[in-house]
C-alpha cells in the first residue's frame, strides 16, 4: 500500500523520506519522480530516515467511523483513534499521524514531544497492515 | 478599468437535500440568472460549467451538459474542476473570454447533488492520490483537518470554544433571513455545545454539512452591459486563482505532511493569506476597502483564520473582532451575510458562484431581510483541495 514508507525495530523505526541531491529538499511522503523544489533543475533522490522524534502542531481525533477505503470493521462499535501532526525540527516539517492506541486528546498537548513507532493499521485474513504512529515521549517511554 | 466585467445577472437553487440530480439545480439556477440578467439563453456566447465529480461524466463536462440540457444553440464551452474553487476558476475562465473579446455575455453554471456524511474519495485502490491515501492510512476524514486547525488555534492564540460557536450563531442568524439557506433557523451557543464531537474540539454545529444546491451568475463585458441597459451594474474587479508557493508550511487537505522548510525558506505570509493578496493587488483595493466578505466557514474556527488572512485585524485577533460584533450583521465588515457554510451547506462547484451571488446581491441592495448598508466593494475567499486558492472582489 505504501512501500518504503518507513522501516526498522524497535528504537531503530523511523520514517523514510528522500532527499534531492542537487538541492538537499526533503520530502515526505517519499517523491521519487521528481524533486518539487521550483528553484532546482531537479537531481538523484535518495532515501533518507527522517527524525525520530518531534513535538505536537496540533492534534484531533475521529468520533465518527470513516468512510472506505480507512479500513475497520462495521460489525464492533466505532473506537475513536487520536491524530496527531507533529513538527519535526531537523527537517522543518509537519507529518500527520495516528497516536498509539489508547493515548486520548486529554492526553495531549500542543508543544508536547512524541516519537514514531511501529503500529497497526489493520488486519485481515492474515495480512497484517503496518503503519507508524505517534507516542507521547513521557507515556510508555 | 480594463480588467472589469458586469455581473448581469445572478441566481440559485435553493440548498438542501432535495434528492435530485445536479443538472435539475444547475438548469435552475441558469434560467434564474438569466431572468435576472434579462438576457435570452440564446443570446449567451459561451457557457462555462463547474464540475462535479459526483455526477458521473456529465459532471465531469459540466458546460456542455447544463447547455444540453438548457437546449444546444452553439455557444462556446468550457467546463473546470478545481475542487472548492471551481466556481472561481469558472468565473476566471468567464471573465478571461470576455476580457480577450471571446464573448460579450457568459453564463456560469456550478451545481452539486453530495452526499451525507464524510465526503470520501473515489472508489478502487489508487494509492497514488493523495485523498485515497489520507483515508487509508489515516482516516483522516475533511473534519479531521478542521479539528486540526481549531486546536492549532486554540493553543497558539488562545481562542475558546465559545468563539467558534459564536460564529454559527451569528451566521444562523443570518442564514435565518435567506431563502436560499439549507438551515433557516437561529442557533444558540447552547445547542452547539450540546451538538456531539465530530473531531475534538469540534461538534457537529461547528462544522458545515454536505447539501445540494446549484448558483449561476451571468456576466458581460462593461460595454456589453452599457448596451443592455445596465448602466451602474455590479462589476467583478479581480478573481485570484493563485497557487501556493513552496514551501507549504500549513498542513493542509489532503496531505499527510508539509513541504520541508529546512532547505528553501518559506514565503512571507500563509497560502491563504496569498490567495487575498493577490485579489487586493489585481483590485487595486486593501483590506480597509472591504464592506462585506463572504468566506469559506467549512468549520466555525476557520472562519476566523479568514478574518486574519483577508486582513481585516492582525494575526490571532480573528476572536478578538468577532466577540467586537465587527463581523456580525451591522458590524463595519459584516461576514458571511448569506450565512455562510454553516447555513447552506457544501455543494462544491457551487459555493464559490453562491458567494459573489450574495456579494452581487448586496451590492445592488437587493438583499432583502438581511441587507447591509452601504455596501460597495465585497470580497469572497475560498480554498480547494491540491492547492486551489480563490478570491474574488466585485465593487459597485
Ligand atoms: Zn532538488
Amino acid at each position: 500500500m505504501v512501500d518504503n514508507w518507513f522501516a526498522g525495530e524497535g528504537d531503530d523505526f523511523r520514517l523514510l523520506g528522500t532527499r534531492c541531491a542537487a538541492c538537499a529538499c526533503v520530502f515526505f511522503p517519499r517523491e521519487d519522480g521528481f524533486c518539487r523544489n521550483p528553484g532546482c533543475a531537479g537531481g538523484e533522490l535518495a532515501e533518507v530516515p527522517l527524525s525520530r522524534r518531534g513535538r505536537v502542531w496540533s492534534y484531533t481525533d475521529g468520533r465518527y467511523r470513516p468512510p472506505a477505503p480507512y479500513v475497520s470493521d462495521p460489525e464492533l462499535p466505532w473506537e475513536p483513534y487520536t491524530l496527531i501532526a507533529v513538527e519535526l525540527e531537523a527537517e522543518r516539517m509537519v507529518v500527520l499521524g495516528q497516536a498509539v492506541p489508547g493515548v486520548a486528546v486529554t492526553d495531549l498537548e500542543v508543544g508536547m514531544e512524541v516519537e514514531v513507532v511501529p503500529g497497526v493499521l489493520n488486519e485481515d485474513n492474515g495480512t497484517t497492515w503496518t503503519t507508524w504512529h505517534w507516542r507521547p515521549v513521557e507515556v510508555g517511554a | 478599468m480594463t480588467t472589469e466585467v458586469a455581473v448581469l445577472g445572478a441566481g440559485m437553487h435553493p440548498w438542501g437535500k432535495w434528492g435530485r440530480g445536479f443538472v435539475e439545480y444547475g438548469v435552475a439556477a441558469a434560467r434564474a440568472a438569466l431572468a435576472d440578467a434579462g438576457i435570452a439563453w440564446r443570446d449567451v456566447g459561451s457557457i462555462v460549467g463547474a464540475d462535479t465529480v459526483r455526477g458521473g461524466y456529465p459532471g465531469y463536462v459540466a458546460g456542455a451538459t447544463f447547455a444540453k440540457a438548457l437546449g444546444w444553440q452553439g455557444a462556446r464551452v468550457a467546463s473546470v474542476y478545481a475542487a472548492c474553487a471551481s466556481g472561481a476558476q469558472a468565473i476566471g475562465t468567464a471573465r478571461t473570454q470576455i476580457l480577450a473579446g471571446m464573448a460579450d455575455v457568459v453564463l456560469v453554471v456550478g451545481a452539486d447533488a453530495a452526499p451525507k456524511g464524510f465526503f470520501r474519495p473515489a472508489g478502487g485502490d489508487r494509492p497514488d492520490d493523495p485523498d485515497w491515501l489520507r483515508f487509508r492510512v489515516l482516516g483522516a476524514t475533511n473534519p479531521a483537518y478542521f479539528g486540526l486547525y481549531a486546536r492549532r488555534r486554540m493553543a497558539v492564540h488562545g481562542d475558546t470554544l465559545d468563539d467558534f460557536a459564536q460564529v454559527k450563531v451569528k451566521n444562523a442568524a443570518a442564514g435565518a433571513l435567506n431563502p436560499n439557506a439549507r438551515y433557516r433557523k437561529p442557533v444558540a451557543v447552547e445547542e452547539v455545545a450540546a451538538s456531539a464531537v465530530v473531531a475534538d474540539p469540534l461538534r457537529l454545529l461547528d462544522i458545515c454539512a454536505t447539501s445540494d444546491g446549484a448558483a449561476a451568475l451571468v456576466l458581460s463585458s462593461m460595454d456589453f452591459a452599457r448596451r443592455h441597459g445596465a448602466a451602474d451594474p455590479v462589476r467583478i474587479r479581480a478573481v485570484s486563482t493563485v497557487t501556493p508557493t513552496y514551501p507549504t508550511t500549513v498542513l493542509d487537505l489532503p496531505d499527510i505532511a508539509t513541504d520541508s522548510a529546512a532547505v528553501v525558506a518559506p514565503a512571507d505570509g500563509t497560502f491563504r493569506a496569498s490567495i487575498a493578496r493577490a485579489a487586493y493587488e489585481e483590485a487595486g483595493i486593501g483590506p480597509e476597502d472591504i464592506s462585506l466578505a463572504e468566506v469559506y466557514d467549512l468549520s466555525t474556527a476557520l472562519e476566523l483564520q479568514w478574518y486574519e488572512d483577508l486582513g481585516l485585524c492582525g494575526e490571532g485577533e480573528g476572536a478578538k473582532l468577532l466577540r467586537d460584533g465587527v463581523t456580525a450583521s451591522g458590524g463595519r465588515v459584516p461576514v458571511n451575510t448569506s450565512g455562510g457554510l454553516a447555513s447552506f451547506g457544501e455543494a462544491v462547484p457551487a459555493q464559490a458562484i453562491a458567494q459573489v451571488c450574495e456579494v452581487t446581491w448586496q451590492l445592488r441592495g437587493t438583499a432583502g431581510a438581511r441587507q447591509i448598508e452601504g455596501a460597495r466593494v465585497g470580497v469572497t475567499a475560498n480554498q480547494g483541495l491540491f492547492g486551489h486558492g480563490s478570491s474574488v472582489v466585485a465593487v459597485r
